[in-house]
């Protein structure tokens, strides 16, 4: 393990005991936490913005309450750091945009408000590709996140700041979003544990949108457990998003310990072929043979439509990403282009300034998708592909109860490798795109590692609302991994 | 459509107008370069029989069909009641040119 890695060994659950019992205080855990950013973070640049003094001043709140004997909430004290997707009043909220430089949100998203009434605190922003558009966070708009693992290597994206600040010991657990893999991938690279909640499952009140009918909200954390009790505090019904849904949240950690004994865990033909790096395979299925050893059945079967993910992906997501971020305008908020003579100038002007590359990419694909002429061949078909995907899903979860791939076909890559390939950087989602399609939910946990000490990550996908199998299943891996697999 | 060259300079300069970007003379064929790529990648689409196939726009239709979620005609509607929403004075702050009651811009109309 690299010292940039070599995390204070903190848990959600020994944060908040360690400070009702006196043994530490949340100001002093804050401090911990404030010094390892100051000194760590301009190799890894996992944040865009920290407030010291707000942090310290949510800390005292939960210091106030221990030193009354109250009962702590259940994020009590736990440093937290946000994806700069997600609003915080009167914090910068840049999206990894220069179009958003200098904006400050009067208004504060849902599932960020829902972490600091449980008692978290805030550190600051994370790094994130532009609107959350990138698989290597090298579209941040601010410059790119390092892997703390191995610093010439991409800690994966878009969420590639919240992965490495939990990685790097600079934050106990973070939020990031995850449109087609940009939660899981980036804790793949990472190493650590990242969730995709059920679409619906956690508001989305307060993010900048990029694709509305895939994006989600989900927490980063070192360890399942964590990840778990995290997701029950953001999930649950929000008069602000119309597709949140109404079930109700179970408690995610109830079931944590139950293991895999007479679980069926499904494995899919399609994730292990062509393309997918030796070292990842070795682990991903040494990962298999540990569940089966512990119970598991382990079932093979196939979701045939695979293969056409990617495209479907890109059509859609681009296509939805061109109707958000017409939003962006030069009139209401951040950059304005100065000096222009016409309205049509003014736009296209700040927008000019404003977008990087792959943004633009991306509003010029999906406006050229649902253009006339184009739409039923690119747009209407890849919503077809769609509900051939989604029901590939539906098919299989009739037969397993849970589904296991590798999270990404290869360990972090190089910076720089891939930036001037679009197809060969969508590629980085191969195994992720299609969760987010069919809209089921998903953890990458820690499974293994590169010769070169890289971390890899298994995909653990599950049916709509099915969370709290995955981290069962998750746990079960940990463990299994902490102890050795048991003889069969 | 055509195999090869899907999109036209012609093409880009549309689309960029359509929304609202502006693109410069090295910006141009990167991007119709890119464009070219990524959708010659999705034509293997067209792979796939979907006639009978109908489109998902949203992911709560699925969820509709295994029960998970109020079907379109039984989807619940909120009350529509008067709540109180962001305050003027905050969301002016945040604006380019304001004075203070609209957001200011450049001439609509030319000449």
């Amino acid at each position: 393990m690299s010292p940039l890695t070599a995390t204070p060994a903190a848990s959600i659950d020994g944060i908040r005991s360690a400070i009702a019992r006196g043994e530490t205080t949340a100001k002093a855990l804050t401090e911990i936490y404030q010094a390892r950013i100051a000194g760590e973070d301009d190799k890894i640049h996992a944040y865009l913005s920290v407030d010291n003094d707000y942090a310290l001043a949510q800390a005292a709140r939960i210091d106030d309450l221990a030193a009354k004997g109250d009962p702590l909430p259940k994020l009590a004290g736990v440093p937290f750091g946000i994806k700069d997707v997600l609003t915080l009043e009167g914090f910068a909220a840049t999206a990894g945009s220069k179009i958003l430089e200098g904006y400050r949100p009067p208004y504060t998203a849902t599932a960020v408000k829902k972490l600091a009434g449980a008692g978290a605190i805030f550190l600051g922003k994370l790094n994130c590709d532009e609107f959350a558009m990138g698989s290597s966070n090298e579209n941040s708009a601010y410059g790119p996140v390092h892997n703390p693992h191995a610093l010439d290597r991409v800690p994966g994206g878009s969420s590639g700041g919240s992965a490495a600040a939990v990685a790097a010991g600079m934050a106990v657990a973070t939020l990031g979003t995850d449109t087609g893999g940009s939660i899981r991938q980036p804790a793949s690279f990472c190493g650590v544990v990242g969730v995709l909640p059920t679409y619906g499952r956690v508001s989305r009140y307060g993010l900048i949108a990029f694709a509305s009918s895939l994006d989600r909200i989900g927490p980063f954390a070192a360890s399942v457990r964590d990840a778990a009790t995290v997701l029950g505090v953001i999930a649950g019904h929000d008069i602000m998003d119309a597709t949140s849904s109404p079930l109700p949240v179970p408690d995610y950690t109830a079931n944590l310990d139950y293991g895999v004994q007479g679980m069926k865990l499904g494995v899919p033909a399609e994730y292990f072929a062509e393309g997918l790096d030796s070292e990842v395979r070795s682990a991903i299925e040494a990962g298999i043979d540990k569940l089966r050893a512990a119970g598991a059945e382990i079932k093979n079967i196939s979701l045939p439509h695979t293969r056409y993910a990617i495209p479907t992906y890109y059509v859609i997501a681009t296509a939805e990403a061109s109707a958000n971020l017409a939003r962006f305008d030069g009139v209401r908020y951040g950059l304005r282009a100065p000096q222009s003579d016409t309205l049509a100038a003014m736009y296209r002007r700040t927008r000019d300034l404003g977008f990087g590359a792959e943004v633009k990419r991306r509003i010029l694909l999906g406006t050229y998708v649902l253009s006339h002429g184009y739409y039923d061949a690119y747009y209407r078909k890849a919503q077809q592909v769609r509900r051939l995907l989604a029901e590939d899903f539906l098919t299989a979860f009739r037969e397993v109860d849970a589904i296991l791939t590798p999270t990404a076909p290869t360990p972090a890559f190089k910076l720089g490798e891939k930036s001037d390939d679009p197809v060969a950087m969508y590629l980085a989602d191969i195994y992720t795109v299609t969760a987010s399609l069919a809209g089921i939910c998903g953890v990458s946990v820690p499974c293994g590692q590169s010769k070169a000490g890289l971390p890899i990550g298994m995909q653990i996908l599950g049916k709509h609302f099915d969370e709290a199998n995955l981290f069962r299943v998750g746990h079960a891996l940990e463990n299994l991994r902490r102890i050795g697999a048991p003889t069969p | 459509m055509p195999e090869t060259e899907r999109v036209s300079p012609d093409d880009v300069r549309r689309v960029a107008e359509l929304a609202n970007l502006e693109l410069s003379a090295e910006e141009e064929p990167r991007m119709r370069r890119d464009l070219n790529a990524i959708l010659d990648y999705v034509a293997q689409l067209a792979e796939l029989d979907t006639a009978q196939v109908e489109p998902m726009a949203q992911v709560s239709e699925v969820l509709a069909s295994v029960g998970e979620a109020p079907s379109e005609k039984q989807s619940v509607l909120r009350d529509d009641e008067v709540r109180p929403c962001l305050d003027r004075a905050q969301v002016m702050a945040s604006a380019p040119e304001t004075d203070s009651v609209f957001f200011k811009v450049p001439k609509v109309i030319e000449r």
